[in-house]
């Protein structure tokens, strides 16, 4: 039961089947699912089928913010994947065409990628802050995104391009594959290799990685070009799902949903340590609380507030000022000198 | 004695080193200065007709809120944070201040609120990062996700403003000087925000303890500096201004609107970090902002005068706080290898 | 110049107490410092001298003992209460704001006002009027920055007469001042001495010691050794009873490295003038294949700059390097790892171990650095290599998923030398290996080291016990004041003639 416990995967879980539950208790229909012509529906299924975007934001911003870092344009970057896209598609003369809708998805996910590797090059190269590297590109890119649409917001009609976000296969929206799949190949990369592992060293301790040789500035370069080529993706979703590229709207506020669902998943926004199964648990938890703040009656345009509220507690979860009060309150007291810890290492004996 | 700098008495062959070493922190003040004017002449060059009274004193008119917003901004970033709640505070605020007047608030009443709710709102944030030990950005994060929130609780639409008061603010153009210069009181409010400001930050021990904070904040803990106060304050001016920015902005549009303000907290950091003052805190001048205002007011207008896409101007801006940024980290690489 | 016994102590800290999460810091220790004397504080790394200040400028908070300064019985719990009660403290690295003016720096805080406005004529006044008190005359507007090291101590003790001091604290000030600047900075001691203010000195070169210090207090282990009239205890004595002699088993480990090593081959490794500008004074290595050199000297002495830029954690700016014969290039870590020369540093927490990462994965990540990340040391493999060096060094527990943190300090001493073994280097430098470890650990590790150098591996060791140095090298090497003295054969000799070798070597003094 401790064990149980002590994973670091409870609380987020916990948190998700709450909300659950409350949504169930409010209205049983929450997790009614029902099946029409083989394909299923249901409060739930929308939750798995929205949520795809964040999703695959939420897996790039992880291995991002594990390297210590931060991408603040990730949103900027769907607007500019999905303006590509779509303006390619809208000037071909068979917009329907399966060899039209690849190159516009190829080409879209391929402009994100070089947008990521640009993040990645001032930020590991340049040496700026990773807040501010991005922040260029959070300015410029919904500008550059508007360039391509020409001001407009471009809207096309397009079956199999349609079908990314809105379609079905086996009974399940297609979204829910796309995004399954960009966690089990991100999983994968991270984990059968040894990226993840030496991501984590970087973010845990650079100083200490960089002596024991490793190649810091490649991996900090990789992470940030992931989240630009995974956000890219985003932006194809998230254009489907609309068929149209509005570059002012499209992937809002994504890259703060993607950082909470990150934080949610007890990866710390200090670095090192990621948990990809903990962003996957709270992409969900945002989506249904979403979905939630909707079924309340609440305006969407209101749901930052309650976004900032789960924010603020959570911040305050992992503030070491109030676990120094909890500690206090329990056993030992606390002191007032953050350096002391240094200080100990050095006289500590074994 | 054998360092010269031991010794480094003021001689003429020294003098201009020793305007530099004195004066260094003013040369990305001076850079974006030049960069300003550069643009006024190439505009004017260009477009024969730009460098008029009227369009001048529009720059003022048309940024004021801006550069209400520059200014709290510049105090918290000269402590090394930043705030990113500045754009969604002043539409709060905003939507609050515009449903009081629609309810028959007096506006005497309605602009103190909103000045209170502003600067309470910065509170809150420099209580998450001083005493939770809470990243600014993401502090700031949450207040703005606060207040858009809040802001669209008050009202989904927008809201027509009728006060008189609050209307006279920007209608008024006074004469400032023959020809067609015009000033508004919401230029003149401003114009106090940055004079305020600097006399604040340069001769207050307030505003010194917070250039202290931002060059090294454990020595300015070490010199028994009030730091907790100040970092708190700071957020706290940041929160004012923008409280302050939502009257302004409201008198300029004369209606409030919960979307008002999107992406503006973005426009205000590019603006203070063009003006020439350090992301890492502790170098650089309200004066500085408001030249960074201007200069983001220009290229607007250049480009609508080029009826160009107004994108223009956020791809502009990226690309020169980019060009700062770089400048500035060349900078601290250099002085780092000293 | 020895202030009078018989004046009021200004400071007076009886049986101070400081626990860490547990470790006892420092245990009742006594301090006594007297008005116009400079006395200066002693002791190894870990001996307590950096809580002693600590606790003294309010930085910790003390578990027992009381602190009574003039007179008066205090409670400090922020460095204002400290600087209230007339404590001011220089540290080591400079507190103050580089990127403010200098008149700025002398008088934050204490800036003269009317109405509430700030004066700047009349404060830089006051500031060069300070400045000049200590024979400094500098333009007050001139940023901070644009000074010398030297400059920038001298305007932090400035600022500590702005509020009339009558403790004066200085932390390490001379680390990183050149001859001429130590002589203005000691100038500037005897004159404030001269005026009643008692000053608090820390360095670790011996020479100001004895040049400067009325009285010395010596630290060991956080406990207090004795207080003493720097005329009355001589450089040995002094020398001995900080580094203290451990009697215990180790002393019966005999001599392992009596060993014919062949210096007719080419060295593995030889660098010629290898120095960067002050960090440290240009100096020769040269390592052979089976061979221990020891490093001894000092903390401060240089020990550590030597093998750090020997491995290019700091890009040295002189020196030529040569492996087995071959120039070479070592100015990152890359490229001395490339060269299969390992590194473990002094600082275990912040430059060793991957704290958050398990035992295994921080054994093998020197491999994986070196193969590149697609290619996975696969778990196998990783508990074949947590099986072939940890458990050889006798890692405890001996459980390769438990997280590296939560070991004690003698075993991730043992991951990262297992990790640095794993990667199969032919040089591997060891920088206070053995510090704050149990003597269990200890000894696994010399008895490790002196079997992998039978076994052929070239090796750098350096402690701050010169008895394991000696046990454990064939050649020392000797540094001081941020140069190499010397070199000498370890089974000549015995700890007492490398504490003379210290003491009383006169290095070629370089015209200042």
């Amino acid at each position: 039961m401790m064990n149980v416990l002590r994973h670091r995967l409870f609380w987020p879980i916990a948190a998700l089947l709450v909300l659950v539950i409350v949504n169930t208790v409010a209205r049983p229909s929450f997790i009614a699912v029902t099946v029409q012509g083989g394909q299923l529906y249901g409060p739930l299924i929308d939750i798995l089928r929205n949520s795809a975007p964040l999703m695959l934001v939420a897996l790039g911003m992880t291995i991002v913010i594990a390297t210590r870092g931060i991408d603040l344009s990730v949103g900027a970057i769907m607007a500019v994947s999905g303006a590509v896209a779509l303006t390619i598609i809208e000037g071909s003369p068979d917009p329907d065409g399966m060899g039209t809708v690849l190159i516009a998805i190829v080409t879209g996910v391929l402009v994100a990628f070089v947008l990521g590797l640009w993040n990645g090059f001032l930020v590991s190269v340049i040496g700026i802050q990773p807040i501010i590297a991005t922040l260029v590109l959070m300015l410029a890119g919904r500008g550059i995104a508007l360039l391509i649409t020409g001001g407009f917001i471009t809207t096309i009609n397009s079956d199999p391009y349609r079908f990314i976000a809105q379609g079905y296969v086996f009974g399940l929206p297609f979204a829910l594959y796309v995004s399954l799949a960009a966690v089990a190949i991100v999983a994968l990369i991270e984990r059968r290799t040894a990226l993840g592992m030496l991501t984590e060293a970087v973010g845990i301790n650079p100083e200490a990685s960089r002596l024991a040789g490793v190649r810091s500035r490649g991996i900090i370069w990789a992470a940030y070009a992931v989240s630009g080529l995974l956000a890219g993706l985003a932006g194809i979703l998230y254009s489907s799902n609309i068929m149209a590229a509005d570059a002012n709207a499209a992937g809002l506020y994504i890259e703060l949903d993607a950082i909470l669902a990150v934080v949610l998943g007890g990866t710390s926004l200090m670095g090192g340590k990621f948990s990809l199964a903990g962003t996957v648990v709270g992409v969900f938890t945002i989506q249904t609380l979403k979905s939630t703040i909707t079924f309340l009656g609440v305006p969407p345009a209101v749901s930052p507030l309650f976004l900032a509220i789960v924010v603020v507690i959570v911040v305050l979860v992992q503030s070491p000022r109030l676990r120094g009060w909890v500690a206090r309150s329990t056993r030992w007291r606390v002191r007032p000198a953050a350096s002391r810890d240094t200080e100990g290492s050095e006289v500590a004996p074994s | 004695m054998t360092d010269q700098s031991m010794l480094e008495r003021p001689t003429l062959g020294t003098a201009i080193q020793r305007f530099l070493s004195r004066r260094a922190s003013w040369v990305p003040f001076f850079a974006a200065l030049l960069i300003l004017v550069l643009m006024f002449a190439g505009a004017q060059a260009y477009f024969g007709n730009f460098l008029t009274p009227r369009v001048i004193s529009s720059l003022l008119l048309d940024n004021a809120y801006l550069l209400i917003l520059a200014v709290g901004m510049t105090f918290v970033i000269l402590t090394g944070g930043i705030d990113l709640s500045v754009g969604a505070v002043m539409a709060f605020t905003g939507m609050l201040g515009a449903s009081m007047l629609r309810d028959g608030v007096p506006a005497p009443v309605v602009v103190p609120v909103m000045l209170v709710l502003g600067a309470s709102m910065g509170l809150g944030v420099g209580v998450l990062v001083q005493y939770f030990d809470v990243q600014p950005f993401i502090a700031s994060l949450a207040a703005m996700f606060a207040a858009r929130g809040l802001a669209f609780m008050v009202s989904l639409a927008s809201i027509r403003v009728d006060d008189a008061g609050i209307l006279w603010l920007q209608s008024t153009r006074i004469q400032a000087a023959p020809g067609s210069w015009f000033i508004t009181p919401t230029g003149i409010i401003a114009i106090l925000v940055v004079v305020a400001g600097a006399l604040v930050l340069a001769y207050t021990r307030f505003g010194r303890t917070i250039y202290a904070i931002g060059g090294n904040e454990q020595s300015a803990r070490l010199m028994g500096l009030p730091v907790v106060r100040t970092k708190l304050l700071a957020y706290v001016v940041s929160g004012l201004c923008a409280g302050l920015a939502g009257v302004v902005f409201t008198a300029y549009t004369g209606a409030s609107y919960p979307l008002n303000g999107i992406g503006t907290e973005l426009d205000t950091i590019a603006a203070v970090v063009i003006g020439g003052t350090l992301l890492t805190g502790g170098s650089g001048f309200v004066l500085g902002s408001m030249i960074g205002v201007f200069v983001y007011g220009t290229i607007k207008t250049a480009i609508s005068f080029l009826g160009a896409e107004q994108s223009w101007t956020r791809i502009t801006i990226g690309g020169l706080l980019l060009l700062f940024v770089v400048v500035q980290r060349l900078i601290v690489a250099r002085s780092r290898r000293r | 110049m020895l202030a009078d016994t018989e004046v009021a102590p200004v400071v007076e800290m009886r049986g101070i107490t400081i626990e860490f999460p547990g470790v006892k810091a420092l245990v009742g220790v006594d301090f006594t410092l007297r008005p116009g004397e400079i006395h200066t504080l002693m002791g190894e790394n870990g001996a307590g001298k950096s809580t002693l200040i600590k606790a003294l400028t309010g930085v910790y908070a003390i578990d027992a003992g009381t602190i009574t300064v003039g007179g008066r019985q205090r409670e400090f719990r922020t460095t204002a209460d400290a600087q209230a009660a007339g404590i001011s403290t220089v540290y080591q690295e400079i507190n103050l704001c580089t990127n403010l003016t200098v008149g700025e720096n002398v008088m934050l805080g204490h800036e003269v006002r009317t109405a509430g406005r700030i004066d700047w004529r009349a404060t830089h006044r006051d500031a060069a009027r300070h400045l000049a008190g200590l024979g400094l005359e500098i333009d007050t507007h001139s940023l901070l920055a644009t000074h010398s090291i030297a400059v920038q101590q001298l305007v932090a003790i400035s600022r500590a007469m702005v509020t009339e001091s009558r403790v004066l604290v200085l932390d390490e000030p001379t680390s990183s001042l050149d001859r001429g600047e130590v002589e203005q900075l000691f100038a500037v001691m005897r004159d404030l001495r001269a005026r009643g203010v008692a000053i608090l000195f820390v360095t670790h070169f011996l020479d100001q010691v004895y040049e400067i210090s009325d009285r010395l207090t010596v630290l060991r282990n956080g406990a207090l050794v004795g207080e003493y009239p720097a005329a009355e205890l001589p450089r040995a004595e002094l020398i001995s009873l900080m580094i203290g002699r451990e009697l215990d088993e180790l002393s019966a480990l005999s001599r392992t490295a009596v060993r014919e090593i062949d210096r007719d081959a080419e060295p593995v490794f030889h660098a010629a003038e290898l120095g960067r500008h002050g960090m440290l004074a240009p100096a020769d290595l040269e390592v052979f294949d089976g061979e221990v050199v020891g490093i001894a000297g000092l903390l401060g002495s240089g020990r550590t700059e030597l093998v750090r830029l020997v491995y290019g954690a700091v890009r040295p700016d002189s020196g030529r390097v040569r492996i087995r014969g071959k120039a070479a290039r070592i100015t990152s870590p890359r490229h001395a790892i490339d060269h299969r020369i390992a590194f473990s540093s002094e600082d275990r927490r912040a430059e060793g171990i991957i704290g958050d990462l398990t035992v295994a994965e921080n054994i093998v990540l020197g491999i994986q650095a070196k193969r590149g990340w697609l290619r996975k040391v696969r778990r196998a493999e990783a508990l074949a290599v947590f099986a072939d060096y940890a458990a050889a060094l006798g890692v405890r527990p001996s459980d390769p998923n438990r997280l590296v943190r939560d070991l004690s300090g003698g075993n991730q001493q043992k991951v990262l030398l297992a990790r640095w073994l794993a990667t199969a280097p032919q040089l591997i430098i060891l920088d206070e290996p053995t510090r704050g470890i149990d003597i269990g650990a200890k000894a696994d590790i010399q008895r490790k080291v002196a079997e992998l150098a039978g076994q052929g591996l070239a090796v750098v060791f350096i402690s701050s016990e010169l008895e394991e140095v000696l046990r454990i090298s064939q050649r020392v090497v000797v540094m001081r004041d941020r140069r190499k003295i010397g070199e000498l054969v370890s089974h000549d000799i015995d700890v007492a003639d490398l504490v003379d070798y210290i003491a009383r070597h006169e290095i070629a003094e370089t015209v200042a």
